[in-house]
Formats: structure tokens, C-alpha cells, sequence
């Protein structure tokens, strides 16, 4: 029962699992995303406060929702790598790095050019927004502390200890930055009215989230691909896999 | 001869602070440099002392953190250098227990100190004398918790080149919480508000890095000492 488990510590094993999925994950991201982003910005009714500026959601909110995501499978991947010492959970921890950085600036600028129209100014010092360039910076202390080893076992080691300590934390930061902004300036900034979303808008939205997550999963298995090779050059079954 | 959890915990914290009063001079750089960085920013503003006032926990909180940052670069830096960590490690005490002694000891030096020192950067800043008990207590929770996180990251950096730049990168995305509830603190002592929420917070922030960061800090320096 639990053979497919034990087979995911196997480097060829999950090379050619994330070698097979790749397309499917890249072609279903393609359709929920082509359908999401096409009724999103053409079919869905202008909002009646925000008019079209609002459209921008169906980028923003799901790369928000992903940022945290994908630092959540980093730390994970990198919790299961150092206690059960599973080398390919250090590639997956490796893999995730650039792609969570990605989603949270994405996020970030997607946001401020959201904040532009709204609130008159590219840059608020918003909790939510505040968060996420912390989330940021967290990010680029895993990479550069991953980078920094000369010895990449070391490396590996290291930053997956500090994405779990920054997991940790995350959610410390976050109300933390939450009760900071109501202590000095109050409620002035206007939420997006979340409970009442009309079916026309809400359906592309969440296909943008299945979407990203695919593409997510698609970029994953691609990173991963080359995390793998790269960890594995000196054996026998690189060179095979490379020369068919 | 065989050394108990507590009396090897007490050896620790003596030598270390043997050590940092043999060299004052590494104990006073952090805090002439928290003096230094608390005069840039009245320079810089050019600012009335009024308005200075309204700045001043932020600015205080500011350096200090810097400063800690400084010191906390140190921490495990000369005993990896010269293999002390090393045999400390292969001690056959427990490794947390070490890493504890080391970073009391070494708070219990530049934290103290940096808390002592801070009201005359509170004067200078226009802090009132009536804040300066919550500035303080705020201060020393705050700088213990910062040199938990520091033991953290400090352990993660050993023997790298550019391990204090990396440090900073490390360590002052985790300590914001620190100063959002210390400056909120020292703010609402200067404006005669209750200060217990923020207090409370950073209290508990300080009890929770005590109780975890030691393992975490131990897993650090398992991995980079070997």
C-alpha cells in the first residue's frame, strides 16, 4: 500500500513521474487559465464601485493565495527532507524557492497597480500588502542562504531549517502586522467585499486558482526535472536518461 | 570527571562573559554604534525636537535592532575559529544546553548593556523620563528574543564569507514582529496609554522564541559544524 510512497524517495522514480505529468499539468493549466483569464477580463460584468480596475483579481488573489502555498510545500518538502533524510525532498524544497518568490512579487506588483486606481497610490502601507513583502524577503533569505554553501548538501540542510523557522513565524508576522496597522491608522482602507460576489465573477476566479495551482504544478515538475539531474549527474541512470 | 546539565550551563555563561569583559572593546563597538546610528537620524531629518519625539520609538527600536545585529554576529563566530564549538559539541553535554548558556551569556552581556545604555538615547531622542520603565522592560524582552532568533541565524551562517550581510537578510524579516510591538510600547508609554497588549505580546513573543528557538539554533549548528 505504501510502495508509491517509498518510491518517491527514488530520484529516477520521481524524475520520470515528473517527467510524465508535466504536460497534463501544463495543459490543464492552459484551459482554466485561458478560460478564467477570457471570462474574467471579457464576460464578467465591471464592478459597480470599481468598474474594470477590479479585474485584476484574477491575477493578484490567486498568486496571493499561491505565495503562501508554495512556502507552505517548501517548508513541508524541507521538514520531511531533513527528519526522514530523503534527498529528493531537498530538491523539491530547492525547486519551490523561485517559484514562491515569483508568485509573492507577482502578487505584489499585480497589488500595487491595483492600489493605483483605488487608493490613489502605488504603495499603501497595508497589512496584507505589508505581509507579502515580508513573505519576500523570507523567500530571498531561503534562496541566498541555499546559495551562500559551498558544500550544496550543507546548503540544502540549512535553508530547509530556515523555511520551517520562517513557517513558524509567518503567521506571527502576519497578525502581528494586522494589529500594528489598526493601532495607527484604523480601517481607512476599503476591503474588497468579499461575501457578496456574483456567479459571472466568482467562476473565473476560482478557475484561476485551479489554474495557477496546475501551472504551479506543471513549473514544479519542470524545476524539479532539472533539481534531480543536476543532484544526481555522477550516476548511471543520467547519463541513460539523458541520451534517450 | 563528569560535568552536570546545570554546573556545564553555568561553566558556559561564565566563560562567555569572562571573555566579552576581557575585551571591552567588542562590548562597547555595538553600542557606540547604537549611539551613532540614533544621532544619523536627527542629522539627516533635521527635525524640531517635537517632531522628533513623535519618531523616536520607531528610530530607538530601529538601532537597536541593528546594533543586536552587530554583536550577534559573534556569537558562535571565535569558538568556530579556533575549534572550540568543535569540542564543545563532541562535550558529551547536550548540545542545546551549550547553545542556551551561549546565548544568555552573550544577551546577558550586550542586552543588558544595550538597555542600560538606551536612556540617554531616549533623552536625546525627547523620550519622557515617565516612559523610560516601559522602554526598558520593552527593550530587554525585545533584545532576548532578537538574540533567540539571532542564535538561529547565527548558527545557519558559520564559516560562510559574507555570513554577516546574510545574517541581517536572515534574522530582520523574523524580527519585525519585535518592532512592531516594542516601538507600539515605548509610543504608547510616551502618549500615557495602556501598554499592557503590546507588553503582553512581546512577552509572550520572548517565551516563545525561548522555548523553540534553542532546538532550532542546536539543528543549525548541527548542520554547519562537523
Amino acid at each position: 500500500m505504501w510502495t508509491w510512497f517509498y518510491k518517491l524517495a527514488s530520484p529516477p522514480y520521481v524524475y520520470g513521474v515528473a517527467k510524465l505529468l508535466m504536460p497534463w499539468f501544463l495543459g490543464a493549466a492552459a484551459i482554466t487559465i485561458g478560460y478564467g483569464l477570457i471570462a474574467g477580463l471579457f464576460f464578467a460584468p465591471p464592478d459597480y464601485q470599481q468598474g474594470d480596475a477590479f479585474r485584476i483579481i484574477y491575477v493578484h488573489v490567486p498568486s496571493a493565495w499561491m505565495s503562501e502555498f508554495v512556502y507552505t510545500t517548501m517548508a513541508v518538502a524541507g521538514g520531511i527532507a531533513l527528519i526522514w533524510r530523503i534527498k529528493v525532498g531537498f530538491a523539491v524544497a530547492a525547486a519551490c524557492a523561485p517559484i514562491g518568490a515569483s508568485f509573492t512579487l507577482l502578487a505584489l506588483v499585480t497589488g500595487s497597480m491595483w492600489g493605483k486606481p483605488m487608493w490613489g497610490t502605488y504603495w499603501a502601507w497595508d497589512p496584507r500588502l505589508t505581509s507579502e513583502l515580508i513573505l519576500l524577503f523570507l523567500y530571498v533569505g531561503v534562496m541566498s542562504l541555499r546559495s551562500a554553501f559551498e558544500d550544496p548538501a550543507r546548503g540544502d540542510r540549512a535553508a530547509a531549517l530556515l523555511a520551517i523557522v520562517g513557517a513558524v513565524n509567518i503567521p506571527i508576522i502576519h497578525y502581528s502586522v494586522v494589529w500594528w496597522n489598526s493601532l495607527h491608522q484604523g480601517a481607512t482602507v476599503a476591503k474588497l467585499g468579499k461575501p457578496s460576489i456574483a456567479g459571472s465573477m466568482l467562476w473565473p476566479l476560482l478557475s484561476m486558482f485551479v489554474g495557477f495551482m496546475l501551472f504551479y504544478g506543471a513549473v514544479l515538475c519542470l524545476r524539479l526535472q532539472g533539481e534531480v539531474l543536476n543532484r544526481e549527474r555522477q550516476s548511471a541512470w543520467v547519463r541513460e536518461a539523458i541520451k534517450s | 570527571m563528569s560535568v552536570g546539565a546545570w554546573e556545564a550551563f553555568f561553566l558556559v555563561i561564565l566563560r562567555e562573559m569572562r571573555l566579552s569583559f576581557r575585551r571591552p572593546e567588542q562590548l562597547l563597538q555595538p553600542l557606540v554604534f547604537f549611539l551613532i546610528v540614533t544621532t544619523l537620524f536627527p542629522l539627516g531629518l533635521n527635525l524640531q525636537l517635537s517632531l522628533l519625539r513623535d519618531m523616536a520609538p520607531g528610530v530607538l527600536w530601529v538601532a537597536a535592532l541593528l546594533s543586536s545585529l552587530l554583536s550577534l554576529d559573534s556569537l558562535f563566530k571565535s569558538d568556530a575559529d579556533d575549534g572550540t564549538l568543535e569540542q564543545l559539541t563532541l562535550s558529551g553535554q547536550s548540545l542545546t544546553v551549550i547553545v542556551v548558556a551561549k546565548t544568555v551569556g552573550h544577551w546577558l552581556v550586550t542586552g543588558v548593556a544595550l538597555v542600560v545604555v538606551s536612556p540617554i538615547v531616549g533623552t536625546a531622542l525627547g523620550i519622557p523620563t515617565s516612559a523610560f520603565a516601559t522602554m526598558m522592560l520593552s527593550l530587554a524582552l525585545g533584545t532576548l528574543t532578537l538574540s533567540w532568533l539571532g542564535a538561529i541565524g547565527a548558527g545557519l551562517t558559520i564559516g560562510l564569507r559574507r555570513g554577516n550581510v546574510l545574517l541581517s537578510l536572515i534574522v530582520l524579516p523574523l524580527a519585525m514582529p519585535l518592532l512592531i510591538f516594542g516601538a507600539g510600547a515605548t509610543d504608547r508609554a510616551m502618549s500615557g496609554t495602556s501598554v499592557a497588549g503590546a507588553m503582553y505580546f512581546l512577552a509572550a513573543l520572548c517565551v516563545f522564541t525561548c522555548t523553540l528557538a534553542p532546538f532550532a539554533a542546536t539543528a543549525a549548528l548541527r548542520i554547519t559544524v562537523e
